[in-house]
């Protein structure tokens, strides 16, 4: 590596030397001649030709490194929207490649075809007023027809959840995500209050909501395919934002204003992987709003399960109060009763038996 | 208006160069546009060479992550940490490449330059309408800079939250080191410069609309004013409301106000401060910062609309469309800001709406492009760097205008939000195109500053190697978003499927490209500095052009004309006209002096001359006062 750019550094040093040289003997020889009154240099065909050959090896440069480079782009989106957003995005591509390339090449070409010949007259053409307006409209009609598409397919993306989705609290704090679940009996998130976290309670949860008593954190994410999944995003910090790339989701996370984005992933990380033919493939939730120093590194792993994987999974997870009974004191006298049933009896060892008398049929998902 | 007296004591003794200001009066602390411009322009070519220089060494980083930094020990000191970069100031350079780059060179470096030059040469005026108010903006940016480089010496470093500085990010030193000194430093330096923009823009406004020349009425201005003009409406109307909330954050930062706080946990402790929203500081934010990028542009686009018709020997095609798209999207560019933040958690009915209106924006902006490409249709093409920059803005003005298509549409920006795409896209037609436009600019009416020609065998080595160059740097960016790699990152280690790792060949390419593109702008600064002293003498109208800056000698003085400013009679596009000897003819020739080239309409306004030559008394009336 350091041997390319040393060699790289020796060829431009070189370079730059040479193009300092002539053009200091440039300097100086342009200033006796110029005789003719021509009003261009010897170099204008030159140049004119100059665009003519940047425009092909340029075309056949962008289409080379296009391809080239697609293997590697993000697979087809492993989201119920991200299908649509990719297709309409390969529409517009496709699009704007066409205007693309034709405006850049009646560009080049116009200036390679009326460059300066010594006999030539420009023509006087001011004004053009038809010519005009179907430029204007035509883009206009484009536009529109972008736009209308777009704007449905961003409300369908942005309307409510829907009444099933799986609720999934994601926090985004320097540098990293808390990640809280609902829950395996109640379904619903608990309160949390940045006033009340600590060492241990990282999110804040308040236990004097009752639904927080068997809600659950992770360290990592499972989502369940094929059902409706609502992320709430919150902040602790400064700004962060949540990024699904192969979802699709981006939404930013905001201190003091929660968000939310709701999608259906619907290939699970074994699909995935089988279809990267990577074994060792996993999803990852990645962090694009700066947000300091660890910014880049911003991530947590994320599994997109089969359903009942899913469910036996959050079915394995304990609530936190259950592995932080400490946090019994902060219940209110008259929820004690009711979060003392999460807390595991004195020997760890029955921890699992409390555990497993959570009804099953809570966890959330679509039937 | 004691400026103006001082013109009229030019006018009336025709002394050139007698009555010498002293040294600091002529070229410091000087009224002059001219030199207030050469000023700017200096200045931002300086700037030009510190941000680039700063992305290259981030550019090393990311081209090259397993690099030995050590050797930038001498320079960058205790920010290299065992021969890498430090993570913090990985971001602090980023932030500092776009303040400067954005700011510093295209705001100022471009607008200051050639509004200052160009206006009161082009509309015939003597000077600007306050030369001393002129004076103050340049020194204001001058002590904006000074302020600004200074802090990329502190301790903690500069500021490092990105060029747009979200809260609470840049509010909370505790959030990270370039959020303490190095943030005041930034909000003081951009709070001088907001004040130096607002009295230059409110210079450009009176000038253009109080000092025509007789004759210049405004659909006879050339369209460099006009976008000139335009763009200080812009700013003007724009710049208060960033200086609006760069106070309310120095608020937050240092007497304890909420306006952007709310609910925050920090370093081991619950912050006091509830009921802010940091998404109102990015409305205000993006409310200048949309408008800033046409700021930026429109007088690169001006430019090139004049260097266009004068290479291409025809006047510009669509003179009226031109304004009347400038205007649109000066209009326009008001209401489109939320675009910038379809994924902060906003109202998704407003992200519709922005939609709406952003994608309504593209219009002018492609009828502009189609405009400049009819212009070449036929034409007579002088191929002058000046010409090969405008083409190339051009080029680059649509390669990076096309994305702005998928960016604008809510649903796909989800995706490509804060990736490399939008660097990608926004480089290619805010960054580079208004860049070229400053080349041009320079190229163009350098003889006009200087009195001497620049080479033009240079000028075209210049131009093919940042043409090429900066397609090389930019063009692939596009793929790495595609590929979703976030911007501001310092590394891609934490992507899913080892993504860094398929682009480690793509990522080098552009690092050296950008390298290369970088090191060859060391022809134009040979160029530039070598002609200034060394250069031919230039003649009084290089290129043939019509405008009234050509009218003056060959290197104006104070005063810009010797004898009585020149009227105007026709419009500034009588390129290669049916019947016409000559292929331009000048603004200031009347129309009964070209009875074989009128148009039927023009034979009319043959009328109007008396009438307007009637005009001088009050014309010089004005320069008494
Ligand atoms: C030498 C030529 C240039 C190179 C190689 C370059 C490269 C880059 C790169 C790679 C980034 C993204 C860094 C990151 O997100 O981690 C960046 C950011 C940026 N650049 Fe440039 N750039 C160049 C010239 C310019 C110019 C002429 C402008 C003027 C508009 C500009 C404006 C910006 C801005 C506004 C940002 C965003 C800064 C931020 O994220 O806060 N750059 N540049
Ligand atoms: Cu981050
Ligand atoms: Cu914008």
């Amino acid at each position: 590596m350091t041997y390319i750019i040393g060699l790289l550094s020796v060829v431009f040093l070189a370079l730059a030397i040479m193009i300092v040289n002539k053009s200091i003997a440039l300097s100086k020889g342009i200033q006796g001649k110029e005789d003719s009154d021509s009003p261009v240099d010897g170099a204008n065909n030159s140049n004119a030709v100059g665009f003519l050959v940047f425009m092909v090896v340029g075309s056949i440069a962008a289409a080379w490194s296009f391809f080239h480079s697609k293997p590697d782009f993000l697979p087809v989106a492993a989201s119920e929207h991200g299908l649509k957003t990719d297709q309409m995005f390969w529409i517009s591509m496709g699009v704007i490649t066409f205007a693309f390339f034709v405006t850049n090449v009646v560009l080049f070409v116009f200036a390679f075809r009326y460059r300066y010949k010594k006999d030539n007259v420009a023509t006087f053409y001011p004004v053009n007023h038809k010519l005009e307006l179907i430029w204007t409209v035509i883009p206009a009609i484009v536009m529109a027809v972008l736009v209308f598409t777009g704007l449905r397919v961003w409300r369908d993306i942005t309307a409510q959840a829907p009444e099933n989705s799986v609720v999934i609290e994601v926090t985004g704090h320097q540098f990293g995500w808390y990640v809280r679940y609902a829950g395996n009996d109640d379904a619903k998130l608990g309160n949390n209050n940045f006033k009340l976290i600590d060492d241990t309670n990282s999110i804040g949860i308040d236990f004097a909501d009752e639904n927080s008593f068997d809600d659950f954190t992770a360290t990592e994410i499972h989502i369940p395919k094929g059902v409706p999944v609502l992320l709430k995003i919150k902040a602790q910090d400064v700004l962060h934002s949540v990024y699904l790339p192969y979802q699709r989701v981006k939404m930013d996370a905001v201190p003091g204003m929660p968000t939310k984005f709701w999608f259906v992933a619907n290939k699970s990380t074994e699909e995935m992987r089988a279809e990267l033919g990577k074994n060792d493939f996993n999803y990852k939730l990645n962090c694009t709003e700066i947000c300091g120093r660890g910014h880049f590194g911003m991530a947590i792993t994320v599994f997109v399960d089969e359903p009942e994987d899913y469910k036996a999974w959050c079915l394995q997870q304990k609530p936190f109060l259950a592995q932080n009974p400490d946090y019994l004191a902060k219940v209110p006298e008259k929820l004690k009763a009711k979060a003392q049933k999460y807390i595991p009896a004195e020997a760890p060892a029955e921890a699992d038996s409390t555990q497993a008398a959570a009804p099953e049929a809570a966890v959330t998902m679509a039937q | 208006m004691a400026t103006a007296t001082l013109h009229a004591h030019d006018v009336h003794e025709h002394e050139h160069e007698h009555h010498e200001l002293g040294f600091v009066r002529k070229y410091i602390f000087s009224e002059d546009h001219k030199t207030i411009a050469k000023q700017y322009l200096i200045t931002g070519i300086i700037w030009a060479f510190f941000g680039g220089a700063l992305s290259i060494i981030f550019r090393l980083q990311l081209g090259f992550p397993d690099l030995n930094l050590d050797w930038l020990k001498p320079v960058l000191g205790q920010w290299i940490v065992e021969g890498k970069l430090e993570k913090e100031f990985y971001l602090a350079l980023v932030t500092m490449h776009g303040t400067i780059m954005v700011f510093f060179v295209l705001t100022a470096g471009l607008s200051g330059t050639f509004s200052n030059f160009l206006i009161p040469l082009q509309i015939g005026a003597r000077d600007m309408a306050s030369g001393f108010l002129n004076m103050l903006s340049y020194w204001f940016f001058f002590l904006s800079s000074v302020i600004m480089f200074c802090s990329l010496f502190l301790e903690t470093g500069p500021a490092s939250g990105g060029w747009v500085i979200y809260p609470p990010l840049s509010a909370l030193p505790q959030a990270m080191p370039g959020s303490g000194l190095g943030m005041t430093m930034w909000l003081t330096s951009m709070t001088f410069f907001i004040v130096s923009s607002l009295m230059g823009g409110i210079n450009y406004i009176s000038t253009v609309i109080n000092l025509r020349t007789r004759g210049m009425s405004f659909t006879k201005m050339p369209l460099t004013i006009w976008a000139f003009f335009l763009t200080a409406v812009l700013g003007l109307l724009s710049f208060p409301v960033l200086l609006s909330a760069a106070l309310l954050l120095i608020f937050d930062r240092s007497f304890g106000t909420s306006f952007y706080l709310s609910e925050i946990y920090i370093g081991g402790e619950a912050l006091p401060n509830v009921g802010g929203s940091a998404i109102l500081y990015q409305h205000l934010f993006w409310f200048l910062g949309h408008p800033e990028v046409y700021i930026v542009l429109l007088p690169a686009l001006g430019i090139t609309s004049e260097v266009i018709a004068t290479n291409a020997r025809k006047p510009i095609f669509g003179y009226r469309a031109m304004i009347g798209s400038m205007m649109g999207i000066t209009v326009l560019a008001f209401i489109v800001w939320a675009h910038h933040m379809f994924v902060t958690g906003m109202n998704p009915f407003l992200g519709s709406v922005f939609m709406l209106l952003t994608l309504i924006i593209a219009v002018p902006s492609a009828v502009k492009s189609f405009n400049y490409i009819t212009t070449l249709w036929k034409g007579n093409i002088i191929f002058t760097p000046a010409m090969l920059f405008s083409i190339g803005l051009v080029s680059l003005f649509i390669s990076g205008g096309v994305t702005g298509i998928i960016l604008g549409n809510s649903a796909l920006d989800i995706n490509l939000h804060d990736t490399y795409f939008v660097v990608a896209h926004f480089h290619l037609v805010m960054g580079a195109a208004s860049f070229f436009g400053l080349m041009a600019g320079v190229y163009h009416w350098f003889p006009k500053m200087f009195g001497k020609m620049m080479n033009p065998t240079l000028g075209y080595i210049h131009f093919w190697a940042t043409f090429v160059g900066v397609y090389c740097v930019f063009f692939p960016m596009h793929y790495i978003g595609i590929a979703g790699f976030p911007r501001r990152y310092y590394s891609f280690t934490a992507l899913a499927n080892n993504a860094a790792e398929s682009f480690v060949d793509m990522n080098m390419f552009i690092s050296i490209a950008a390298i290369l593109t970088f090191s060859s702008q060391i022809v134009f600064v040979i160029n530039f500095f070598g002609s200034m002293f060394k250069g031919k003498t230039a003649p009084q109208n290089p290129w043939n052009s019509t405008t009234l800056e050509w009218t003056t000698p060959v290197v104006p003085g104070h005063g810009n004309w010797e004898g009585e400013i020149p009227a105007v009679y026709r419009w500034p596009y009588d390129y290669s006209k049916p019947g016409s000897a000559v292929d331009f003819i000048p603004q200031n020739v009347p129309f009964s002096a070209t009875p074989e080239s009128n148009l039927p309409e023009e034979n009319e306004e043959i009328a109007n001359e008396k009438e307007i030559e009637s005009l001088l008394d009050s014309q010089n009336a004005v320069y008494n006062i």
